[in-house]
């Protein structure tokens, strides 16, 4: 077990208590903010080399939203942290009854590639708050954005307590034969199988947060243009490597004819005419993602887009249409620059065939007449849900993200990061005093006695006469 | 069987995606309903505990039932709340727009029970999957057979017949019922099937909430009103014939009070004089106290005729529980009869922390004591071990309750008693660790059972403010 000798010496540091004065977490969120703040060129130039990430992207996602969420973590976590007084029953109206906020311990965080420096911090940032010791795991596939995490880790914050490890899938599952406290994983369905059938061995709790085909359905009844941008956007960010991208349009006929020149209008809008020339389109990964992207674009027909160019690893913003649910993109999640258009004749039939699918990490449903959207709403199921855009719903700290089924298990961000790596432990401190009114629990048991004691105990509905 | 399993899963998912479940009025009338079943068969309800654990009546009554219709109250009374959608903040860019997070159900759930509160370890978070939307599968244990049969048989009766099955059996039909998928799996029981019931998960990626044991200790400070504490202790450990998930498994105090800790809990097991005492100088309470008379004596002279005294579930247990006394000094009881599964409340002393009553969740009549020199060794002592379900302290210094709180970790706690935070629904009860994941009750048990669904509803309008985040990006887009 070659990672037996790191885990059991964090594992010493976190019996040491090192981590929870919320003067040490502050200590390491700070040191996060500074890294955030001195190293904002090297995070820019990192994720270009590795994925072509435009820079106003880069700034906005992985740096924006990263110090807000570290921002809103400082401003509460001394309110998180604390013993959370909860309401009392008859028989403990004078004891102390809380819920503590304990940390779990050594926690591993593993990251993907698409968000690299985002998707390891915002974890980070909650698992620290919480305030456990943690191994973060960056993505092999990112290789220089792996390396700054790497570096990020040992420079700023206390190489006692937290600790990177850099390695690929055979390492990883050596990794994971040690016992850890909590594992926080973001990655693909499949491996997220594997990862908790690991945890399952040492009953370690999980988050995973997966992902699957989320659609965007847009009804008859819409603004286009608007529409047309607002999914562009969503579609083509970081070349369509996003979890919670569109994946795929349901409209009819008519729709789909209006959509086209909208949507055209849209990425010259976005990216000019060549958008091969334009700073603000990223790239594909790496080479296996974009064959296996590429061969998705023989689906329907090619109604924009379409060109490729090997060497770049540049595939151009595609809509396709036509498509059917038998074609090779809509047989898995697409993660790249490609908008399948698949025609359905009314929401119906969108949600039906919706329903019908694994449940996805977000659903987005457009149209003027809210009634449609909350129509798709509320007969499907998914993490999170946008109405009239997309993306959007993520960057609002005060709502959980995370998936449900097969896109996931488990949510965080804001507040929900810190309970995900918090033990929520019931606590109940008595008084050692007035022990006659414990004697009606006592045996010998009784008619009588328990006739008292359903008294004093039982909750009744409201609305009808109590005897006390 | 796997066949019968997948038809029994698929008709409860069928009739979730109906979609009947899903509304409010559909929940209440089935907790309705489930209320009625509670008091309406409370006599065979407390006859097939009996039959399984040879519990009386009234404690029966205490232990599995007014608890569950202290829940079910709760729930229907604060239900509409749960369920309605909680609108958050917003940002700057999104004030103009709605956004809440929605409770939904999360599909079919899998319930699996154990056998030593085999009504209300199916009930309770039956109640709490019901309020949540859900379509449920129940499995009672087999071990405590009648109260499984009884499940089976009344269910049906008050309950929709496809949403909420009960599947009865024992190993093999609970591995082929966890091939199927379900949206959430709860399981009540030991680590070790813990495991399997998360491997098994983690095929489908289905959330678990794991309800596990483990060796919950307590630590009795010298500074503590030792009889109090003892009849507390005593109380908690030999309720149900200790096979109790929170009972405090072991006593950890310093050798100079271990003697006075066994005669207290021996007193208290037979006679106790305090609260004759105590009922003389407070006339106020001489009520309540008057039946004091009643509570002398836990068990009487003659436990094993003590119609309130429990008995161990089976012949296997017996023997296992029994095998532990091995080596060790009794200081109180001892005594066993296979042929009725009886062991008397019994108390070790001076055990060595590497004996076998030690390695394992004893789950009997046995309360061994492990003597330590200070609260640090104490502290020490539970930290080298697999965090617990429920860690119990008694002391009069609140400095140092707070301290073994703080410098351990548990699934929760209770100090100067024992077994009491499982009774608050509003603190939320699970394991940590070995112990478990996940927790219920109360409100806890509702959001166990729901996905909280992230909403936002836009505008279709308004789409200058969006301009700033379209590309082509721009360092004046960022500064602003």
């Amino acid at each position: 077990n070659p990672y037996a000798g790191l885990v059991s010496r964090l594992r010493a540091a976190w019996l040491s208590g090192k981590t929870r004065p919320v003067e040490y977490r502050v200590a390491q969120l700070e040191a996060l903010g500074r890294f955030l703040d001195e190293k904002k060129q090297d995070i820019l130039e990192a994720t270009a080399m590795d994925m072509g990430k435009p820079s106003f992207e880069a700034y906005f996602t992985e740096i924006l939203l990263c110090k807000n969420e570290l921002n809103d973590t400082l401003n509460n976590l001394s309110c998180w942290m604390k013993d959370e007084h909860v309401d009392k029953n008859l028989v403990t109206q004078l004891d102390s009854v809380f819920i503590r906020k304990d940390p779990y311990g050594v926690v591993l965080i593993i990251a993907p590639w698409n968000y690299p420096i985002h998707l390891v911090l915002m974890p980070l940032i909650g698992a620290i708050a919480a305030g456990n010791c943690v191994i973060v795991k960056p993505s092999e596939i990112a290789k220089n954005t792996e390396r700054l995490v790497a570096e990020m880790l040992t420079c700023y914050l206390d190489n006692d307590c937290f600790a990177v490890v850099t390695a690929g899938m055979l390492e990883t599952t050596r990794l994971l034969e040690n016992k850890f406290d909590y594992i926080f994983f973001t990655g693909a369905p499949s491996v997220g199988r594997i990862i908790m059938t690991a945890a399952a061995k040492h009953l370690t709790p999980v988050t995973l947060e997966l992902g699957g085909k989320n659609p965007c359905y847009v009804s008859d009844t819409c603004d286009v243009q608007n529409v047309a941008r607002r999914v562009a956007w969503g579609r083509f960010f970081n070349a369509g490597q996003t979890c919670i991208a569109p994946d795929y349009v349901l409209c009819s006929v008519e729709m789909q004819e209006k959509l086209m020149p909208a949507l055209r209008e849209a990425i010259t809008e976005f990216f000019g005419s060549n958008p091969q020339e334009s700073p603000d389109f990223g790239r594909i990964v790496g080479d296996k993602q974009f064959r296996r992207i590429r061969a998705l674009l023989c689906s329907g027909r090619v109604a924009i887009g379409g060109q490729t160019d090997e060497k770049e690893r540049y595939i151009a913003p595609t809509v396709l249409a036509d498509v059917l649910p038998s074609d090779p993109a809509m047989q898995e999640e697409i993660f790249g620059p490609i908008l399948p258009i698949v025609v359905v004749a009314n929401v119906d039939e969108a949600i039906e065939f919706i329903n019908a699918r694994p449940r996805p990490l977000a659903i987005y449903a457009f149209s003027c007449d809210s009634k449609v959207v909350n129509q798709v709403l509320e007969r499907t199921s998914s993490g999170g849900f946008c109405g009239n855009d997309t993306l959007m719903h993520v960057t609002l700290t005060s709502m959980p993200f995370g998936g449900i089924g097969n896109s996931g298990l488990g949510k965080y961000h804001g507040k929900f990061t810190f309970d995900t790596f918090t033990h929520h432990r019931g606590c109940l401190h008595r008084n050692m005093g007035l022990e006659a009114l414990n004697a009606l629990r006592y045996p010998p048991y009784s008619q009588q006695k328990l006739g008292l004691l359903t008294a004093t105990f039982e909750i009744k509905r409201k609305g009808m006469c109590t005897l006390l | 069987m796997e066949k019968e399993m997948q038809q029994v899963v698929g008709r409860a998912r069928a009739a979730f995606n109906s979609g009947r479940c899903r509304s409010l009025e559909f929940r209440m009338q089935q907790l309705k309903a489930l209320e009625r079943m509670v008091r309406e068969k409370e006599k065979e309800i407390l006859a097939a505990i009996k039959a399984d654990l040879h519990k009386s009546g009234p404690n029966a009554y205490s232990h599995e039932i007014l608890g569950l219709l202290g829940e079910l109250a709760l729930v229907m009374d604060q239900l509409p709340s749960w369920a309605a959608p909680q609108p958050v903040k917003r940002n700057l860019l999104t004030m103009r727009d709605e956004a809440y997070i929605c409770p939904e159900p999360l599909g079919v759930v899998l319930i699996i029970g154990a056998w030593n509160y085999p009504f209300v370890l199916v009930m309770q978070p039956l109640i709490g999957a019901i309020a949540a939307g859900n379509a449920v599968v129940v499995k009672p244990s087999e071990i405590s057979e009648n109260t499984a049969r009884l499940v089976a048989d009344l269910l049906p009766q008050y309950l929709d017949r496809e949403l909420y099955p009960v599947v009865t059996g024992g190993v093999p039909e609970t591995t082929a019922l966890l091939t199927q998928r379900f949206d959430h799996i709860l399981y009540t029981g030991n680590s070790t099937v813990g495991k399997i019931v998360m491997a098994a998960a983690a095929k489908h990626l289905t959330p678990v909430t794991l309800e596990l044991g483990g060796k919950s200790p307590c630590y009795i400070d010298k500074d503590c009103d030792l009889a109090i504490a003892c009849r507390r202790i005593t109380w908690g450990k030999y309720m149900n014939c200790g096979q109790t998930c929170i009972a405090p498994d072991y006593i950890l105090c310093d050798a100079s009070i271990q003697s006075k800790v066994v005669e207290n809990i021996r007193a208290t097991l037979q006679v106790s004089v305090e609260f004759l005492v105590l009922r003389d100088l407070c006339p106020r309470y001489s009520p309540a106290l008057s039946f004091c008379a009643l509570w002398q004596e836990f068990y009487g002279q003659d436990v094993k005729s003590s119609p309130d005294y429990e008995r161990v579930v089976n012949k296997r247990h017996f023997k296992r529980i029994l095998g532990l006394l091995e080596g060790q000094k009794i200081a109180h009881g001892g005594e066993a009869d296979e042929a009725s599964c009886y062991i008397a409340p019994t108390i070790l002393t001076d055990v060595s922390p590497e004996s076998k009553v030690m390695e394992e969740e004893i789950f009997g009549p046995i309360l061994p004591i492990v003597t330590v020199k200070s609260v640090e060794e104490a502290i020490e002592f539970i930290n080298r071990r697999e965090k617990p379900l429920a860690l119990y302290v008694f002391s009069n210094n609140k400095k140092l309750i707070k301290r073994v709180i703080s410098e351990t970790s548990s699934g929760g706690v209770t100090g100067n008693d024992v077994i009491m935070h499982f009774f608050l629904s509003t603190l939320p009860f699970g394991g940590v660790g070995n112990s478990g994941m996940g927790a219920y009750h109360g409100k806890h048990s509702f959001e166990t059972f729901s996905h909280r669904r992230a909403c936002l509803i836009k505008d279709l309008k308004m789409e200058g403010t969006n301009k700033l985040r379209y590309p082509p990006g721009s360092q004046k887009k960022v500064d602003w």
